[in-house]
């Protein structure tokens, strides 16, 4: 028996009033892949993202999460799914009202059967597991740097214990130290918790430090799907142009 | 294979001969379905126990909310006869390896109330010479006008009196004529009781002109421009939006705040002549439908019942109120931060202070000018 995909995409058609944003796009991601979504600015990467978590719905085409199909699930399937997806978005979007310890632990008591000596342990070592000292937990997210924003928006992510973890750029506005830890991070929480990772990323040095498959995005169309090497290997202008250029060849040589 | 959602197993022990069995999904949603006497019950039977095998092998599903919650029932040690699924060591490990030090719930201690107070003084003080600075360099910035004139910010103030001005008109024509029927329906009948219906015109045309024009167009634009002011600026605080033009020299005072100061006190004069006009117009209306007062008989007798100085004391309340309404809405969204909870907190702030300074200084003016305008 074929395993169900975690992520399966079908013919996604998506358009804003007259702007076509996707066509046609298709794709399966199995249990504990890394994705990785390319493509040029504004080309619909986070809108694809948005459509697998289901906060927009596509045009035309289905997307199934999970084995369940997003947009014939009702709102308690819906709201069940979610919660066995965590989302990193591009700015952490932590709740700015909120301390970093209420902000991780807001998941948790929306469960409302925890009680508070088991959510301060779980959030202990959400902590511990993103690198963040346990002092941070009082601060508010005004008082955080980027990179601590960052590793705080992933433990909130990761409260949940997620079997799908969609990531928005999770590297974008770190230097390059910090965005290697983070990604270093993301590999050992992986092969320790072993959930799937779907990622928008630009960056060259994640895609081939992480990702096991590689999307391409170009022209509407999902120009290459597979491993890195295919992606490489793929024959549009834009992929040849990402993947070819002289960065990209001094960052790909070096991994 | 992929769990649906619908056919998840409550965890749950089971008691054999050969020791302890534990079934079920041990994770964050499998507990959530376990009720509270259930997990008491887990306690118990694992202090009990603990001596006993235990057979873990049954487990579908464990995360570390799962680990902890046998970990902990175990008193924070794995039993010596354990049997565990190779892939659910490491939930177990997690809590085995780390120390974990409490964490701060980020609850802030509240201070003493005398602190909370000094504090509270300490904010005003902090308040008014703030104001006083926005003042100060207001006119600074006035005299730089002075000096280079092609500066004037001539399409902002503009844009602003559109603004604050043309766009308020609708609001201040409807509760104008509303206050201005209500107040003439009420007067006309006391004066009806006492054979002096003539007065109507009197003290419509006094209180309308003198207090309730000016006061309503001041309140409506406090709520209406000056929240949106705060917000604006607030927000183009927070997006750097502020540093942006400061960057590129040009001030960002001369630029955003005096115009927004300059536009409000031309328009709100303005909007004071049209609200005392629309308000009296109500009151015309009413007078005509209670007492039978011509409208011509109305409108001829009113300069003659009401000194002109009253219709300029009106104007220049219109004028002093412009001016710290726009100060007060600068001011507090220069003090907005970076978060959500600021930029309601600065703009409630902003209106209340508004509202209440405006009343204040119809306060003052009421005492300033107790003798001109009313014989």
């Amino acid at each position: 028996m074929s395993e169900t995909p975690v992520i399966r995409v079908e013919r996604v058609w998506t358009r804003f009033g007259d702007k076509l944003v996707h066509r046609d796009i298709s794709l399966q991601l199995l249990r504990g892949e890394i994705l990785g979504i390319v493509g040029a600015s504004g080309c619909g990467k986070t809108v694809l993202m948005r459509e697998m978590i289901g906060l927009q719905t596509p045009s035309e085409g289905e997307v199934a999460l999970l084995g369940q199909v997003l947009a014939q699930a009702d709102a308690r399937t819906q709201q069940q799914l979610r919660n066995r997806c965590g989302v990193l978005f591009q700015g952490g979007a932590l709740f700015s009202a909120l301390t970093v310890y209420d902000n991780i632990a807001f998941p948790l008591r929306e469960l409302r059967t925890l009680d508070e000596a088991m959510i301060e342990r779980l959030v202990a070592m959400k902590l511990a597991m993103v690198g963040l000292e346990p002092a941070s937990a009082a601060l508010l997210p005004s008082e955080l740097s980027g990179g601590m924003v960052k590793r705080a928006a992933l433990a909130r992510s990761l409260i949940m214990e997620p079997e799908v973890l969609f990531l928005d750029e999770p590297t974008s506005g770190l230097d390059p130290v910090l965005s290697e830890e983070f990604v270093n991070l993301l590999r050992e929480l992986h092969q320790e918790l072993g959930f799937t990772i779907v990622m928008v990323t630009h960056d060259l040095d994640t895609l081939g430090d992480l990702c096991t498959q590689v999307a391409v995005l170009a022209d509407q169309q999902l120009v290459s799907m597979g491993t890195l090497e295919d992606a490489i290997r793929c024959e549009h202008p834009y992929a040849r142009e990402f993947f070819h250029g002289h960065r990209a060849r001094r960052v790909l040589a070096v991994s | 294979m992929t769990i649906s959602p619908t056919d998840l197993q409550p965890p749950s022990l089971q008691s054999r001969s050969g020791g302890i069995q534990v079934l079920g999904y041990w994770n964050l949603r499998g507990i959530t379905q376990l009720p509270t006497e259930a997990r008491a019950a887990l306690r118990t039977a694992a202090e009990n126990s603990f001596d006993q095998p235990w057979d873990l092998s049954g487990i579908a599903t464990l995360d570390s909310a799962g680990a902890y919650l046998l970990w902990s029932a175990w008193g924070h040690r794995l039993p010596a006869n354990l049997q565990l699924k190779p892939e659910h060591q490491s939930a177990f490990r997690r809590w085995q390896q780390r120390p974990l030090p409490q964490v701060p719930t980020g609850e802030r201690a509240r201070p003493p109330l005398i602190v909370s107070a000094v504090e509270g003084i300490e904010q005003l003080g902090d308040h008014l010479l703030d104001l006083l600075r926005l003042l100060g360099q207001m006119i600074l910035d006035l005299g730089h006008l002075a000096r280079y004139p092609r500066d004037t910010p001539w399409k902002e103030i503009s844009a602003t009196i559109h603004e604050t001005g043309g766009r308020a008109l609708g609001i201040t024509a409807l509760v104008g004529f509303l206050i201005g029927v209500v107040v003439s329906y009420l007067s006309s009948l006391q004066l009806q009781t006492l054979g002096a219906q003539i007065y109507i015109i009197n003290i419509l045309g006094l209180s309308i002109i003198r207090e309730l024009g000016p006061l309503l167009a001041a309140i409506l634009v406090a709520g209406r421009s000056g929240s949106a002011m705060t917000a604006r600026i607030g927000v183009m605080r927070v997006t750097q939006e502020l540093d942006a033009i400061a960057a590129m020299g040009i001030s960002p005072s001369l630029r955003l705040i005096l115009p927004k100061i300059l536009a409000l006190i031309v328009a709100l004069p303005l909007l004071v002549v049209w609200t005392d006009v629309i308000a009296l117009i109500g009151g015309a209306v009413s007078a005509n439908m209670e007492l039978g007062i011509g409208y011509h008989q109305f409108f001829s007798k009113l300069p003659s019942a009401v000194p002109v100085s009253n219709l300029l004391i009106g104007l220049l309340k219109g004028v002093v109120f412009g001016l710290f309404i726009a100060l007060v809405a600068c001011h507090f969204g220069l003090r907005i931060q970076p978060n959500t909870e600021s930029l309601g907190d600065e703009t409630t702030n902003s209106v209340v202070v508004a509202i209440t300074l405006v009343i204040l200084i119809d306060a003052v003016f009421a005492i300033l000018f107790r003798g001109v305008g009313i014989e």
